[in-house]
Parts: structure tokens; C-alpha cells; sequence
């Protein structure tokens, strides 16, 4: 197995991600893709620290997973307001902040 | 003491100030005692200077002060400096003499006006500006001082601001003076261009010698534009044709500032600069002669509309503009000296003519039209007596100060050989006797037909009114006296002599001599045209006070054309005022402005809205479509740095 193969993973991955945040209506599914695009570019991380033998990509892979647990605490708190306030999770409805 | 030259102006410059900005506050006591106390301070400091000149040698009376450097810019250096010579030592004495007589006078005369503390600021401000104008020891100075005075004159013009008549005649004067400004200016450019140098010394020196960027025989046509130029500027200051109707309008303006500045002192600024000039306007002998005509023909035509003036100041403004006709007479002739000897006795005459018409107005509770006076002698017996003298004087009759300067100009006409020109001069001199007398008939003598109301309140000034005019009257007697001419053999004329360190750079060509009898039997041909005028106003206004009207009615056309001023004020409005307008609404507003200025503007902003508008749906609030474009973005930039940038 040599770097092409992870890399190719993670650009599945990756554009799996993208593809479901934009076509998902609902919030919850927008999340769990973008953790998906996330967890690609930590694969990539993960796969040129190996083959370059450093272990600087493996450091920033903490660093994104401390992120993303962030951004999942923040997010899911957005999210428990939204359904109160609109008793709906679509963010198609959540479009009020426009011209 | 001729080191403090700079507190002659500044003494002035304070009063206002302290009168403009506090003054307000204070007793019109405290106002005057400070407006007339720092006029005379200046007074006894010019008189201080003055003395001070006289001890020195006659070549080295050309005291050059020089205070700190103004502007400067490359090449271009113009310093505050002021120049005390013969000529200036005049001027600030005229100035500062006649204008503290005056501050006196305006005391009583404008004891019950509202913004008594403004007046005499402004009259302060007045003396500073024109001190400045004539102690500038270089043009651009000048220029201030200029300027400073025709500011302080549409100040004072538009005195009683409530009146509209007033306001329209301070803008007038303002706006005239500024159309001769604009000549003024750019012969100062020209100056500068030619010379690289503004101060008068310097330039002159040049003219007179030569220098590298002056070659003497490269001169004449660049000095007669120079001086075309300035005598532009000459003609707006000093109300000559084509310039003069705005000072007809400045009467407007209370009697104190018509007699300071509207005949004693700013509106001989244009001769004094003239005469200051002389170097430059000496050598260029077209320039020289379009002065005489203009002059000649300024003071015929003023004279003769002043025959006909019902109203005493204008009857005085046009004797005015007449006068001064007659000094930029002198001036082209190229006797200069004899124009700012008529300069000086005309400031006292003509400031006590018009000052003694401001007492017979205070007499009369305001009114100003002669046909409602008469039979004043009596009740107003010392205005009578200076004004008397005052008239007698300006008519020219022996020994009174006019007659004098006026003979001096007349004589110098003739001498230079300009013989059409003496008697148009003579013939006018003539009609000042007359009109003059006139006035004098009409107000003081023959029945009375004054108003019921004005009898009521009728009465002599008080003290700080009469005072001035004895103090007046007493210099138009003596006034003369400082110039004896050569005829009465009492050697050579002393004003001239004293004036002559002035004039040492210009040219004077020679003169041919003449015999003292020849002199003598032009000087009784003056006074015989004054008796004349004098005889003719006796008969039509004492003896037969019909005729004037048998006269006015059997020529009524000519008398309404005199009347109405030549109708110049509405050939201007025909030529100048009225296509102003109809262009500036026409086409300067409503095409202009209206359509291509608003338009652009608000084409502007109609267009930032519209674009605004059409790239607003961008902004649609649904995330998907914002991560969409993201990410498009991303692909550019990506696509952009891999295929571009490598």
C-alpha cells in the first residue's frame, strides 16, 4: 500500500462530504458530512506523516480532532435551538438572514 | 522712532479688534474712546515719522523696514516690509490725520445707531488696511492693503444691512472693485514675470538702469501692458470711467465712511498707486495718455451729472468722482506730484463737504434731498461757514487749498502741451464752482422749504461734530499754503521739492519753460471760470429761484439724460447684469447644474443602487448555496494556482 492508495481514500472521502453538505436539507446529516471532510483530511495527514516519516501531520491530527469536538458541542447546541425555536431541523427554512 | 513704523498700522489693527470682538459688551464711551484713541496714536506716530524723515538728507528719505520674510517659494520672495518715503509720509498723514478728524465726527453723528461698537471696528479695520496699502514697501503687500479696504468699504456700505438698498449697493462696490482687482493682479504678475522681483526699489531700479533680465530698449511695450494693467485696478478703486458707478451707490453707507473712504482716502488709492508707479507709467507713453482721456473725461461727465443731483451726497459723490478725475489728469500728464498735492487738499475739502452734509442731515432727521432744505444759514451757522469755505475751496478761488493744486494740474496740462485737455479741465472746473454752489444755495440760502417734522427738530451739531469740521475747514484755507507755486516767488514749489526723492527713478522729459506772467494769467483764467460758475449758481438759485426750473423744462431732455446719469447704470444692466443673469438661470443653472452636475451625482448613486440590486439575490440565506459557491471558489483558486502559477 503506498501513499496513492490512502490518498485516493481520503479524496472519496472527501468529496462524499461535500456532495451530502450540499445536497442534505437536514442539519443533523450536514454535520455527520462534515465531520466526514474532516476525518478525509486527517486520513491524508495520517498518510504523508508515514511516508515522509515526520510526525508533524500526526500533531495537526490532534489538533483538528480537538476542533471537531468542539465544533460538534457548538453545533449540536445551534441545532437543539433551532428545532425549538422552528420545530424543524431543514436549513432551507432557516433563511431569514438575507437581502 | 522711525523704527516703530509697524505700530502705525497695528495701532488701528488692535482698536478693531478689541472694538469687534468686546465690543459689544461696552459703553459706547469705552467704544469710542478706544476707536478714536488708537486712530490717534496712530496720527501722532505718522506725525513722529514724518519729523523723523524730514531730519534726514533729501536722497536718503527711502526708509525700507523690513519685518520678517512673507512667502517664500523658490525664485519667489515676497518679505512684510514697509517703505517710508516722501510719498508714503504724505499718504499716512492724510490717512491717519483726516481719518482721526473723522472718528471724531462719527462720535456725535452716529451717537444713536444700533451696532455702534461694529462701526467703529470696521472704521479701525479701514485705517489698518489703507495704512498697509500705503506704507507696502512691495506690490503684493500693497495688494493686501488693496484688498483690505475694499473689504472694509463693503462693510461699511452695507452698514445699515436692514436697508436692501444698502446691501445691493456694498455688493455692487464690491464686485466692481473686483473687476479692476483682476487687472491689478495679473500687471503684478506681469511684474514679477518680467522683473523676478516685486519690491518697489528693486523694479524700479530695473526700469530705470537696465539688467540682464530687463534690457532698457526691450522696455516700452511691456511696460505699457504692465501699466494698462494696473491703471485697471486703478480705475475700480478710484471710480473712473469705465469703473465709476459703484461710488454714486456707496452712499448709501452712513456720512462718517462716505467722507473717510468714499472721498478722502481709499478712493485716491488708485492715484496714489499711479504715483507710486510713476517709474513704470513714465516710460510708457500710451499708457500716460489713455489716463488723461480717461481722466478728462471722468471728471467732465461726473461733472456735469452733478450739476443736475437733487440729492446732497450725490451731488458730492459726483464731485468726487470729478476730482479724481482731475488727479489722474495730473498723473498722465506726468506732473505727479501735482496729483497727490490735489490728493491731499481734496482729502481735506471734500471730507469737510461731506461731513458738513452729514451735520445738515442730522439737522434735518435724515433728510437728504436739497429741494427740501433751505434757508439753513441760521440754524446751523457753523456747518454754513466750513462748508462755505469748503465750496470756495474746491472751486479753486485764491488762497484756499484747492485752488492751488487745481491750478497746479491745469497748468501742468497746459505746459506739456496737452491744450485740448486744459480746457476741458478748465471748462469743468467751471461747472464744479457751479454745482457746488448750488448745493450750497439750495441747502443754506433762499426760502425755506423744508418739512413741517424736520423744522421740529432742527438744530446745530454738537461740539464733536462742529469740531472736526472747524479743524477741516481751517486745513482747506491753509492746506494749499505747503505748495506756493513758483509764480508767487517764494522760491521753488516746497511740496514738490519735498516729494522729489519719491520721483527719482522716473522719467520726466523736459518741460519748456514758461514766464511767471504767462503762469500768473492762467492762474486768474481759473478763478475767473470759478467766479463765473459761482455768478451763474447766484443768479438761477438767489436772485430768480425759478430758473432752474424754466432751464430744466425748456431742455428737458437733456436735463433728464444728465438726470438720469447718462443712463450708464442701465446700459451696464442692458449689457453686462442682464445677460449674466439670463446665462447663469439659462444655462448655468438650469442646464448646467440641473442636467449635467445633479445628474452626474445622482447618476452615481442611481447607479451603485441598480448594480446593488441585481447582485443582492446572491445573498439568498440558504447555506447550501453559500457552501456551494465555496467551494467553487476553492476549485477556481485551485485550478487558477495549478494551471497559471506553476
Amino acid at each position: 500500500m503506498d501513499l496513492t492508495h490512502y490518498l485516493i481514500l481520503s479524496m472519496l472521502l472527501f468529496l462524499t462530504g461535500a456532495a451530502g453538505f450540499i445536497i442534505k436539507k437536514n442539519v443533523i446529516s450536514m454535520f455527520l458530512c462534515l465531520e466526514l471532510m474532516l476525518n478525509a483530511v486527517n486520513l491524508a495527514f495520517v498518510a504523508f506523516s508515514k511516508h515522509l516519516n515526520q510526525v508533524n501531520g500526526q500533531i495537526i491530527v490532534f489538533l483538528v480532532m480537538v476542533v471537531a469536538a468542539v465544533e460538534a458541542a457548538v453545533g449540536l447546541a445551534i441545532m437543539i435551538v433551532l428545532y425549538r425555536n422552528r420545530g424543524t431541523l431543514s436549513v432551507d427554512d432557516a433563511d431569514t438572514m438575507k437581502w | 522712532m522711525i523704527n516703530y513704523l509697524w505700530l502705525i498700522p497695528i495701532v488701528p489693527l488692535a482698536g478693531a479688534t478689541v472694538n469687534g470682538l468686546a465690543g459689544k459688551r461696552m459703553s459706547k464711551s469705552a467704544v469710542s474712546i478706544i476707536a478714536c484713541g488708537a486712530a490717534g496714536i496712530s496720527f501722532v506716530i505718522s506725525l513722529i515719522s514724518f519729523f523723523s524723515l524730514l531730519k534726514l538728507a533729501p536722497e536718503q528719505r527711502h526708509v525700507l523696514q523690513v519685518f520678517f520674510t512673507w512667502i517664500a517659494s523658490g525664485d519667489f520672495v515676497a518679505k512684510a516690509e514697509f517703505l517710508l518715503d516722501p510719498l508714503s509720509s504724505v499718504m499716512i498723514l492724510v490717512v491717519t490725520g483726516v481719518g482721526f478728524v473723522i472718528h471724531v465726527y462719527s462720535i456725535g453723528y452716529m451717537h444713536a445707531e444700533n451696532g455702534y461698537y461694529r462701526f467703529f471696528s470696521y472704521m479701525n479695520l479701514f485705517l489698518f488696511s489703507m495704512l498697509v496699502l500705503v506704507l507696502a514697501g512691495n506690490f503684493l503687500l500693497m495688494f493686501v492693503g488693496w484688498e483690505g479696504v475694499g473689504l472694509c468699504s463693503y462693510l461699511l456700505i452695507g452698514y445699515y444691512f436692514d436697508r436692501k438698498s444698502a446691501g445691493d449697493a456694498g455688493k455692487k462696490a464690491f464686485i466692481v472693485n473686483r473687476i479692476g482687482d483682476v487687472g491689478f493682479i495679473l500687471g503684478i504678475f506681469l511684474i514679477f514675470l518680467t522683473f523676478n522681483n516685486l519690491n518697489f526699489g528693486e523694479v524700479f531700479r530695473q526700469i530705470a538702469t537696465g539688467s540682464q533680465r530687463f534690457p532698457l530698449e526691450a522696455g516700452v511695450g511691456i511696460l505699457t501692458a504692465i501699466s494698462l494693467l494696473l491703471f485697471v485696478g486703478a480705475t475700480g478703486k478710484s471710480a473712473q470711467i469705465p469703473l465709476y458707478v459703484w461710488l454714486p451707490d456707496a452712499m448709501e453707507g452712513p456720512t462718517p465712511v462716505s467722507a473717510l473712504i468714499h472721498a478722502a482716502t481709499m478712493v485716491t488709492a488708485g492715484v496714489y498707486m499711479v504715483v507710486r508707479c510713476s517709474p513704470i507709467f513714465s516710460r510708457a507713453p500710451l499708457a500716460l495718455d489713455v489716463i488723461v482721456i480717461v481722466g478728462i473725461l471722468t471728471a467732465l461727465m461726473a461733472a456735469t451729472i452733478g450739476l443736475v443731483q437733487t440729492d446732497i451726497k450725490r451731488v458730492l459723490a459726483y464731485s468726487t468722482v470729478s476730482q479724481l478725475g482731475y488727479m489722474f489728469v495730473a498723473a498722465g500728464v506726468g506732473a505727479f506730484s501735482a496729483g497727490i498735492f490735489h490728493l491731499m487738499t481734496h482729502a481735506f475739502f471734500k471730507a469737510l463737504l461731506f461731513l458738513g452734509a452729514g451735520s445738515v442731515i442730522h439737522a434735518m432727521s435724515g433728510e437728504q434731498d436739497l429741494m427740501r432744505m433751505g434757508a439753513l444759514r441760521k440754524h446751523t451757522p457753523i456747518t454754513f461757514w466750513t462748508m462755505f469755505i469748503a465750496a470756495l475751496a474746491i472751486s479753486g478761488i485764491f488762497p484756499l487749498a484747492g485752488f492751488f493744486s487745481k491750478d497746479e494740474i491745469l497748468w501742468s496740462a497746459w505746459t506739456r502741451g496737452h491744450h485740448f485737455i486744459w480746457l476741458v479741465g478748465f471748462i469743468t472746473a467751471g461747472m464744479t464752482a457751479f454745482y457746488m454752489f448750488r448745493l450750497i444755495f439750495l441747502a443754506f440760502c433762499g426760502e425755506s422749504r423744508r418739512s413741517k417734522e424736520a423744522d421740529h427738530h432742527l438744530h446745530e451739531s454738537p461740539g464733536s461734530m462742529t469740531g472736526p469740521l472747524v479743524i477741516l475747514g481751517i486745513l482747506s484755507i491753509v492746506g494749499g499754503f505747503v505748495g506756493l507755486p513758483v509764480w508767487m516767488n517764494f522760491g521753488p514749489n516746497k511740496f514738490f521739492l519735498f516729494l522729489e526723492p519719491s520721483l527719482a527713478m522716473t522719467y520726466r522729459p523736459e518741460v519748456h519753460e514758461a514766464t511767471h506772467i504767462e503762469e500768473l494769467g492762467f492762474a486768474f483764467a481759473s478763478i475767473l471760470a470759478a467766479v463765473i460758475g459761482i455768478y451763474i449758481a447766484y443768479r438761477m438759485y438767489i436772485r430768480r429761484p425759478k430758473a432752474a426750473n424754466e432751464l430744466a423744462n425748456r431742455f428737458k431732455y437733456m436735463h433728464q439724460f444728465l438726470f438720469r446719469k447718462y443712463y450708464i447704470d442701465e446700459l451696464y444692466d442692458f449689457l453686462f447684469i442682464k445677460p449674466a443673469v439670463r446665462i447663469s438661470t439659462g444655462f448655468l443653472w438650469k442646464k448646467w447644474d440641473v442636467g449635467v452636475i445633479d445628474n452626474t451625482v445622482n447618476g452615481t448613486g442611481r447607479m451603485i443602487e441598480e448594480s446593488g440590486s441585481l447582485l443582492k439575490h446572491v445573498q439568498n440565506g440558504l447555506i447550501r448555496s453559500y457552501a456551494a459557491w465555496i467551494m467553487l471558489g476553492t476549485i477556481a483558486v485551485l485550478l487558477y494556482i495549478s494551471f497559471f502559477r506553476s
